[in-house]
């Protein structure tokens, strides 16, 4: 076994890295980096465009594992709604466009600490785990369209079925969170009526 | 490729997440550093389902499907939030977590706190946003 081990790491050591893994580097690098950017810039628009730069970072990295599908699924919801949707709910709250002084809670320093402490953790953990695991990305692609429906629509299909009711609930649950109840509507418009009336006497 | 790669790679961005969830105060960049740790998860998932299916010739391929049924499912809660986010900015005019104290217990609270009434729709909408 530790012959075995010893092996992988003599033919895939870490010091000769192929061409994908230097790939992998760089554009987890960037990925990192903006990610970085998103939760510490005090702009609040920049943020939600630097998370713009690492999603599609993860989209390229998915891209080098061979996960087809999954990488453009990850460009169409991620980088088309979802950043849509924040900036949509940054301009409904109307956030300042400059910078804001009180982005940041009072416990950053805290929650540095723990951040540091369980990154720390879990690479340790990680590389020591996976040192001498080797992906075979060679051969036929493992993410591709056909074998992504095709697992998809053999062996999970009652989750998917089932994933598509969980979204038309929280379709209707938003839709009910975000309508004006009537209580406060009415209250509004008689409140608005006595203005009126107060103006015109 | 080494496993270790996108293993470490999603590992940091996991903290990353983490430290955004709780040192942020605007509600929505919480919600965008959740989304920044289901983006971690999803790499981790990615990347030990194109090992184990040449390794352990896994053909259920579990991990990209659990990875598709996350992105659905982040999708669904960043709506549900930001609907929520935006019943409080309605009923409060601040999306500033800090400021959102009404179920915290102060020492100089009485039993029956005398909430007046206007802020009971405000705690309402803060339970729904907890149990979210």
């Amino acid at each position: 076994m530790n012959t075995l081990a010893a092996a992988a790491t003599q033919t895939h050591g870490f010091l000769s890295p192929t061409g994908v893994e230097i790939a992998f580097l760089l554009v987890g690098l960037a990925t990192f980096g903006a990610a970085i950017v998103t939760v510490t810039t005090r702009q609040l628009v920049h943020a939600a465009l630097w998370l713009v730069v690492t999603l599609g970072g993860l989209a390229v990295e998915y891209l080098l594992l061979t996960a087809e599908f999954i990488a453009w699924v990850q460009v169409l919801i991620y980088v088309g709604s979802v950043v849509v949707l924040l900036l949509f709910g940054l301009m409904l709250t109307r956030a300042p466009i400059g910078r804001s002084p009180d982005a940041d809670s009072g416990n950053r320093w805290a929650a540095l600490t723990v951040a540091v402490a369980a990154a720390a953790a879990l690479v340790w953990v990680v590389v020591d785990a996976f040192r001498t695991t080797w992906v075979d990305l060679d051969g036929a692609a493992q993410g591709t369209t056909a074998v992504t429906g095709s697992i998809l629509f053999q062996h999970w299909v009652l989750p998917f079925e089932a994933l598509s009711v969980l979204l038309l609930a929280a379709l209707v649950g938003a839709i009910v969170l975000s309508r004006k109840s009537d209580r406060t509507a009415n209250t509004a418009k008689t409140a608005t009526t006595a203005r009126t009336r107060e103006g015109n006497r | 490729m080494h496993l270790a790669y996108p293993a470490v790679l999603s590992a940091l961005l996991f903290c990353t997440g983490l430290y955004g969830v709780l040192a942020r105060r605007n509600a929505i960049l919480v919600l965008m550093s959740v989304e920044l740790m289901l983006n971690a998860v999803n790499l981790n998932l990615v990347a030990f389902d194109v090992w184990l299916s040449k390794a352990a010739r896994d053909t259920l391929h579990s991990g990209q499907a659990l990875t598709l049924f996350t992105i659905a499912i982040a999708a669904a809660e960043i709506g549900i939030g930001l609907a929520i986010v935006l019943a409080v900015y309605r009923g409060r005019g601040t999306s500033d977590i800090d400021k959102l104290r009404d179920t915290a217990e102060s020492p100089d609270d009485g039993p029956d706190g005398s909430a007046p009434d206007a802020s009971a729709v405000a705690v309402t909408d803060e339970k729904a946003e907890a149990t979210a």
